[in-house]
């Protein structure tokens, strides 16, 4: 697989970390969060960990949009499919995630609503185009990356005059929530000593929006490609930061981030969205202009604006870490409900039925690391 | 080729039931046994001891590259069987119809039945037919049994499988998942890999042939290898360190898992078969499948170790070290 | 998050649309956000559409960084001479 099995390559691994080791003070605990869901994924899948010395830790962070949407915003997804009647159509991802009373879209769907997955955005337009005496309503979570081709459809939705298609808006952005996590602070801080920035967020976003964060709170931050080579190079980059005092954006992922992004598609986002004052997130709380809404201009797509959602009093499970987890000050194994109540098969938490999530990818991946006698870093 | 669907009074046990199964499944599926007019098949006596197993069929789309419901349902029992060691002697179907079902699609089904039955020298000598209303059943559900007979000295089962034994596999993973996610209209993409849904038994009677002694053997259907591995594990109580650079698979497989965030290692096969096996016996039965063309890719994926928790892990092909899990629920495609 | 692959771009089609191979998968994807790609080009692919174009100059010039990683160090030691 071009540009994926050359970053794979085990030889290039074994020098990186040697090199890793060789430059990492052995007086030091290197702390770097993966802000990223996905390279919490490749991190574990690929065993990356293993060729870490064991003063590199890595800390994992919120940029799972499915671990962050708050129950509240997923229990009005389902009410749209269940009380509204529309054709709701979903992302994989979202399916199993537990809402209220652990009800999920999928089992929404076994009770009789009319949900739908589909890969992409123009499924559902395509759904739309093919029931037009029912309306229709995307589920759309993700965050700079997924934002644009949401866009997109709703431009095209326009265009066309698709009088029964319709949007459910949970966009949400990144530097914004790397903000709120550097912004806790004494005892709810959580330890971290650079960053991992998102692959394709900052294909879409470019270098430039973390900058800020660099030097408003003197972190490094290194744009890091999503294959296990991209991660490597990564870590050596922050090492290097941190080693020489130095709080600066690089970017690792140079064959496709640069410093403005993606012009087109920051653009065609401006146009049909617009930034919400607040958002709750899970785990982080509520952000100040952190989260997208569509614009007046394109009202009549918004699902928010079509249909009435009444209030919820939404809950999650009481000692679920999640939020301590997504904010990095927590690890999975310290949260009481991990691998017992809690399991990939009945998870309690978003952390757990995202396949990105620090607890599903730690349990899935990762917890050969806690057998009694296994060698290696407890993590 | 019959023409119209399925109505109610094809379920009715009257005529058009009798003219049905005359037409059609006689027809193509015919055999001495069938032949017999019961209700149930009289069989010669069997020496040996006997291996049963029973398998439903509700796939869609019934049609897939490389296959079809008809032709999977009798590769799957055979290989039920086969799984244990035994020779395949006897199969039956049973046929629930869904009304509206178009009778051309069917006979195309009990076709393809007949000539996986015939190419495998096992008949179909018993069966059953139902309708149910329309909405009841995807076009047809498919329900076979498989009886065999097991040769003396072989004892094939999880309470076998002991440390220090190596883990063979027969070929590719994940052809068969891909290529029925293929025709999943949502998913929308195209590629050349077919559904390895193939009769194993022949390939296992040269294996026993070659070593009786063969631990145990499993098809890694549904769940893909490593739902089969980890449900061995958990029974055998064993742990076990897999190879990902030795795992074979097509390069086409590879490129749709990835392009939809799966992970081949749970991607179901149909033709393929895991065998777990003393280590010195490793190579001669890597030989005996590589002289097969359903063995052809046979590698040795791993070994077995010592652990009661029955944890299954897997050297990456990046050098470090990952737990192969149980799936949780079905493996969704994922955006993130 | 954002699962994302790199693509060759096989043809182009009307509508902003192209055909695409990852490892002999073809897939049907929009160019809406992307512009200049051509046929031969390598855009990472997510939900469907084409975010960037994958330049092939930085791709080796990335992994020619990272293979360094050894024999920089080495003559980093040969010039600093032995750790004080």
């Amino acid at each position: 697989m071009k540009y994926v099995d050359e970053f794979r390559d085990r030889t290039i691994a074994e020098k990186l970390s040697a090199q890793i080791a060789r430059e990492a003070d052995p007086a030091c605990d290197y702390h770097f969060m993966e802000f990223c869901g996905g390279h919490t994924h490749a991190i574990f899948r690929h065993g990356v960990k293993d060729l870490m010395p064991s003063n590199v830790h890595f800390v994992h962070g919120p940029g799972c949009p499915v671990c962050v949407l708050p129950v509240r915003r997923l229990d009005d997804a389902i009410e749209l499919a269940e009380a509204h009647g529309v054709i709701l159509c979903s992302y994989g991802d979202m399916m199993r995630v537990p809402g209220t009373k652990q009800h999920s879209l999928i089992r929404a769907r076994a009770a009789g609503a009319d949900v739908r997955m589909v890969y992409s955005v123009q499924d559902a337009l395509k759904t739309a185009h093919d029931n037009p005496a029912r309306e229709v309503v995307f589920f759309a979570i993700g965050f700079e990356t997924t934002t644009p081709p949401t866009a997109v459809a709703i431009t095209q939705a326009k265009a066309e005059g698709l009088g029964n298609f319709s949007v459910f808006c949970n966009h949400v952005l990144t530097p914004p929530a790397i903000g709120a996590i550097l912004q806790s602070t004494g005892a709810e801080a959580a330890k971290i000593d650079g960053f991992l920035g998102p692959s394709h967020v900052s294909t879409v976003i470019g270098s430039e929006p973390y900058e800020a964060c660099a030097t408003s709170f003197n972190k490094p931050v290194v744009i890091a490609g999503f294959e296990p080579l991209d991660v490597m190079q990564s870590v050596l980059m922050l090492v290097r930061q941190v080693n020489g005092g130095r709080a600066e954006v690089e970017n690792e992922y140079t064959r496709a981030v640069t410093r403005e992004g993606n012009l087109k598609a920051k653009a065609l986002t401006a146009e049909v969205f617009e930034l919400r004052e607040n958002f709750e997130w899970r785990g982080l709380g509520t952000v100040p202009l952190s989260a997208l809404r569509i614009r007046e201009a394109y009202g009549a797509y918004d699902a928010e604006r079509r249909f009435a959602l009444s209030p919820k009093a939404s809950r999650e499970v009481k000692s679920c870490e999640c939020p301590a987890i997504l904010r990095g000050q927590k690890k999975p194994t310290e949260c009481k409900l991990f691998g017992t109540v809690c399991t990939p098969e009945t998870p309690m938490g978003s952390c757990m039925v995202s396949s990105e999530g620090a607890c599903a990818a730690y349990w899935t991946y990762g917890r050969h690391r806690h057998k009694a006698g296994h060698a290696g870093a407890a993590e | 080729m019959l023409s119209g669907h399925v109505d109610m009074t094809h379920g009715g046990g009257g005529r058009a039931t009798a003219d049905l199964i005359r037409n059609l499944f006689h027809r193509h599926l015919g055999n001495a046994f069938l032949n017999q007019g019961h209700d149930a098949a009289l069989l010669p006596a069997q020496g040996g001891r006997l291996v049963m197993s029973t398998d439903g069929h509700v796939i869609a789309p019934l049609f897939f590259p490389g296959g079809d419901i008809g032709s999977l349902s009798v590769h799957g029992s055979l290989n039920d069987v086969a799984m244990a060691g035994a020779r395949p002697l006897y199969l039956t179907a049973g046929f629930i119809l869904e009304e509206g079902f178009p009778l051309a699609d069917l006979e195309r089904i009990v076709i393809s039945m007949a000539n996986a039955a015939r190419d495998a020298g096992v008949p179909v000598v018993a069966g059953d037919t139902k309708v149910v209303e329309k909405g009841k059943a995807d076009g047809v559900f498919i329900t076979t049994t498989g009886l065999g007979v097991v040769p003396d000295g072989v004892d094939i089962g999880p309470h076998r499988v002991r440390p220090g034994q190596a883990i063979l596999i027969s070929g590719t993973i994940g052809d068969h998942g891909v290529a029925i996610l293929s025709k999943r209209e949502a998913l929308d993409f195209e590629t050349d890999i077919l559904s390895d849904s193939a009769a194993l038994h022949g390939l296992v009677a040269d294996m026993v042939a070659a070593v009786p002694g063969i631990a145990m053997l499993r098809d890694p259907t549904r769940g893909g290898l490593a739902t089969a591995l980890n449900e061995i594990a958990a029974h055998a109580r064993v742990g076990m360190m897999l190879d990902e650079a030795a795992i074979p698979i097509r390069p086409g497989v590879k490129g749709a898992c990835e392009l939809l965030g799966l992970d081949p290692l749970y991607v179901a096969n149909e033709g393929k078969l895991v065998c777990f096996c003393e280590a010195n016996d490793a190579s001669t039965l890597l030989g005996v499948m590589r002289g097969q063309p359903l063995g052809r890719d046979a590698a040795q994926i791993g070994v077995v170790t010592e652990d009661e928790t029955g944890m299954v892990q897997m050297k990456t092909g990046f050098g470090g070290i990952r737990v192969v899990d149980w799936l949780a629920g079905e493996q969704l495609p994922r955006i993130c | 998050m954002c699962l994302a692959i790199p693509a060759k771009i096989l043809s182009l089609e009307g509508d902003a649309m192209a055909v695409v191979s990852f490892e002999g998968v073809k897939k049907r994807i929009s160019l809406a956000l992307v512009d200049d790609a051509a046929v031969g080009d390598y855009v990472l692919i997510h939900v469907g559409f084409a975010l960037h174009k994958v330049s092939p100059e930085d791709a080796e010039r990335t992994l020619a960084l990272m293979a360094e990683a050894g024999i920089l160090s080495d003559e980093i030691g040969e010039m600093a001479g032995p750790p004080s």
